[in-house]
C-alpha cells in the first residue's frame, strides 16, 4: 500500500506538522511517498526520509511557489495517480484542510479532518476526530478504499525512523483554469515561531493592559523558543495581529506547554487550548476560571512574575 | 448579484457537551442553538454587501425543522429569503453536496459560509462546494470586497495573510474581522416572520463515512498552585515533573 503525504514548507523549510504527517503515514504501515510543491531546500526534502518517507517527490515548477488551493489539489490528484496511492495524509492547516477537501472530492475519497490519533484498523478503518472545538471526539469509520486524512498536531509525534531519502522530480500538468484565484501579495511575519507549529506558546490577555507591555511576554517567549498568542479582545483591540488570536474563533493550538498570562479563561478561549499537554496560568485573580483548566498556577501580578520567570528559565538552561 | 450564505445551527459556545443513546447522539438537553459564529460573520458581510451593492441575500441551512428559528434569525438580521434542505446534516460531504446541488439550480454569484462549523469543526464544506461546482474556494477569509465581477479578499495564513483576487462566482469560508456580528432589530424580527422560507428535499448521496460513536476527553486533574514569591519552583516542576524544558 502506498500512502502519499503532502508536505508544506515555509521559507524553504518543511513545517513540523508536515514531518508529523510523514511519521503518521509511516506508522499506518505503508510505503510512504512524500510530495512537496514549490521552492523547498534540498536537505529539507531529503530529511523527510528520517521520518519514514521512502520516496520524496518534488514538484519544483515555480508556478507552484504560490500555494493556490485549486492548483495544489490538482497536482496532488496527479501524484496519487502516478504513485498508485489510495490514501493521502496531510497536516490540518489553513492550506492543508481546504486542499484535502478538494482532493477528496476529486477522487471520491472518504475524508477526515482534525484527526488526533492513528486509525483503529481492528475492524474497518476508524479515525478519531476532535469535534466541538476540542470538547469531544467522534470515532468515524472511513468506508471508501480511497481516503484523505488531515491530522492535528501531536496525533503521533515525530520520530526518527529512517535515513535521508532520494528526491525524484515530479512534473504535473497545470491547467490555467486552476489559477483562477490570484495571490496578489502576502504579508507574513518572518523568523518567528509559527503559532500552530509551536511546542510552547506564551499567550497574553486583557490583563496585560496594553500593547506596550508585550515586551516582557516576548522576552519570555524568546527564552523558551515559544510562539506568542493572545485572547480575542487583545486582537479585537488591535494590540496584537489577528493571526495570534487563540480560541473558539481563532487559532486552535496543541503545544506541549501553554502559558496564559492575564487571561481569564472564558470557555471560548479554553476551546482553543484544551489540546495542550500542560497549561500554566498566571493571573492576579485567584478565582479566574482558567485555574480550573490549568496544571500549574501562580496567583500574582504578571508584571512582577513574568520577568522573574524569564530569569529563572534562563538560569535553568 | 445573488449571494448565498450557508449557516449552521450549532450549540452556543458556552454549552456543556454531552451525548445520549450510548454516545451515538448529541444530547440537546439544556442546550441553546445559535447561528454558527463564523457563519454569522459571513452573514454580516453579506448584509453589508446587500446595502452597498443592492445584492440579494439567501440563507440556506441543511437541517430538520428544529433549525427554522435559526433561519428566521438570519432573516431578521437582513437576509431576503431562506432555504432549508430537509435533512439531518450527517457529515461534511453530505451537507456540501446538498448546498452545491441546490445552488446549481439558482446560480449564485457568491457563496459565503463560515470557515468551519463549531460542532464538527471540519473546515471543509466551502472547499467541497467549490470543487463540486468547479469554481474557486478561498478560506479562511478575513476581508472581502466586490467590485463588479471581481472580488478582493484577504486570506489568513499561518503567521500572516494573503491578498487574493478572484472573479465571480466563488465560494468563501469566512472569519473575523470580515464584518461585525449584527444583532436583529425589532423591525427585522417583525419582517422576518413573513419572509419566504422554502423547504427542499435532499438528494441521496453516499459520503463514505459513518459515525461510530462520540467520546468525551478524560477529566482534567487538579491544578498545582505555586507561590508568587517562588517562581523558580515553577521552572523546576516544568523541568522535572512535566519534563518539558
Ligand atoms: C461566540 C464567541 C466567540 C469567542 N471566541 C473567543 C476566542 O476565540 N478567543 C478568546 O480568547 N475569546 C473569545 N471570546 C471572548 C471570551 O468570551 C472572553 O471575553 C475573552 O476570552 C476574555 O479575554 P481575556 O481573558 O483576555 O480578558 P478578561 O476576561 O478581561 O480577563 C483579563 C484577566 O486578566 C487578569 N489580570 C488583570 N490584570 C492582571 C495582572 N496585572 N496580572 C495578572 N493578571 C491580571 C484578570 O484577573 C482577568 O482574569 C468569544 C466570545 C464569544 C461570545
Amino acid at each position: 500500500m502506498v500512502i502519499l503525504v503532502f508536505v508544506e514548507s515555509a521559507e524553504g523549510k518543511i513545517k513540523n506538522t508536515s514531518m508529523e504527517a510523514v511519521a503518521y503515514a509511516h506508522a499506518m504501515g505503508g510505503d510512504v511517498t512524500a510530495i512537496a510543491l514549490g521552492a523547498v531546500e534540498k536537505v529539507e526534502l531529503e530529511s523527510l526520509g528520517k521520518y519514514g518517507a521512502k520516496k520524496v517527490l518534488h514538484a519544483a515548477d515555480e508556478k507552484l511557489n504560490q500555494d493556490i488551493i485549486q492548483v495544489y489539489a490538482a497536482v496532488l490528484e496527479q501524484a496519487l495517480q502516478a504513485e498508485g496511492a489510495d490514501t493521502l495524509v496531510l497536516a490540518n492547516s489553513s492550506l492543508g484542510t481546504p486542499v484535502a477537501a478538494r482532493v477528496a472530492t476529486k477522487i471520491g475519497a472518504s475524508l477526515a479532518s482534525n484527526v488526533v490519533e492513528l486509525p483503529d484498523t481492528s475492524s474497518g478503518f476508524v479515525v478519531k476526530q476532535s469535534i466541538y472545538t476540542g470538547k469531544a471526539f467522534a470515532l468515524v469509520s472511513l468506508k471508501n478504499q480511497k481516503k484523505v486524512i488531515a491530522i492535528r498536531k501531536n496525533a503521533v509525534g515525530i520520530k526518527d525512523v529512517g535515513s535521508p531519502a532520494q528526491i525524484t522530480p515530479f512534473t504535473a500538468s497545470l491547467a490555467d483554469a486552476d489559477f483562477a484565484t490570484k495571490i496578489i501579495s502576502t504579508e507574513k511575519a518572518t523568523g518567528e515561531v509559527l503559532l500552530p507549529e509551536a511546542d510552547i506558546v506564551v499567550s497574553g490577555g486583557r490583563g496585560m493592559k496594553g500593547p506596550e507591555h508585550w515586551g516582557i511576554l516576548e522576552d519570555l517567549a524568546k527564552a523558551l523558543n515559544a510562539a506568542t498568542g493572545c485572547s480575542k479582545p487583545v486582537s479585537d483591540l488591535g494590540w496584537r495581529p489577528h493571526h495570534e488570536h487563540v480560541g473558539q474563533t481563532g487559532v486552535k493550538v496543541a503545544p506541549q506547554l501553554y502559558i496564559a498570562v492575564g487571561i481569564s479563561g472564558a470557555i471560548q478561549h479554553l476551546a482553543g487550548v484544551n489540546s495542550s499537554k500542560y497549561i500554566v496560568v498566571i493571573n492576579k485573580d485567584p478565582e479566574a476560571p482558567f485555574f480550573k483548566a490549568a496544571d500549574y498556577g501562580i496567583v500574582g501580578d504578571a508584571f512582577e512574575i513574568i520577568p522573574k520567570l524569564t530569569e529563572a528559565i534562563k538560569a535553568a538552561k | 448579484m445573488k449571494i448565498l450564505v450557508c449557516i449552521s445551527h450549532v450549540p452556543d459556545t458556552t454549552s456543556k457537551i454531552n451525548f445520549a443513546d450510548n454516545n451515538t447522539k448529541f444530547d440537546i438537553n439544556g442546550v441553546q442553538f445559535i447561528i454558527g459564529p463564523y457563519d454569522d460573520y459571513a452573514l454580516a458581510r453579506a448584509i453589508e454587501l446587500k446595502e452597498t451593492t443592492g445584492a440579494t441575500v439567501t440563507v440556506l441551512n441543511v437541517g430538520l425543522s428544529d433549525t427554522e428559528p435559526t433561519l428566521r434569525k438570519a432573516l431578521a438580521i437582513g437576509a431576503d429569503d431562506a432555504v432549508r434542505i430537509n435533512a439531518e446534516p450527517l457529515d461534511s460531504y453530505f451537507v456540501a453536496f446538498q448546498i452545491a446541488d441546490y445552488s446549481k439550480s439558482i446560480g449564485y454569484d457568491v457563496i459565503l459560509m463560515g470557515r468551519e462549523s463549531i460542532d464538527y469543526n471540519g473546515g471543509v464544506v466551502h472547499s467541497i462546494v467549490g470543487e463540486l461546482l468547479g469554481i474557486p474556494s478561498v478560506s479562511p477569509v478575513m476581508k472581502l470586497d466586490i467590485d463588479g465581477n471581481k472580488a478582493k479578499l484577504a486570506r489568513e495564513i499561518e503567521g500572516g495573510k494573503e491578498f487574493i483576487e478572484v472573479n465571480l462566482p466563488f465560494v468563501a469560508g469566512c472569519q473575523e474581522p470580515i464584518a461585525e456580528w449584527k444583532i436583529p432589530n425589532m423591525r427585522g424580527i417583525m419582517s422576518a416572520r413573513t419572509k419566504p422560507l422554502t423547504v427542499v428535499e435532499p438528494k441521496p448521496v453516499d459520503s463514505g463515512v459513518a459515525l461510530q460513536r462520540f467520546e468525551l476527553p478524560p477529566p482534567k486533574g487538579s491544578v498545582r498552585m505555586i507561590k508568587a514569591d517562588n517562581v523558580p519552583e515553577l521552572v523546576n516542576l516544568l523541568k522535572n515533573e512535566a519534563k518539558i524544558l
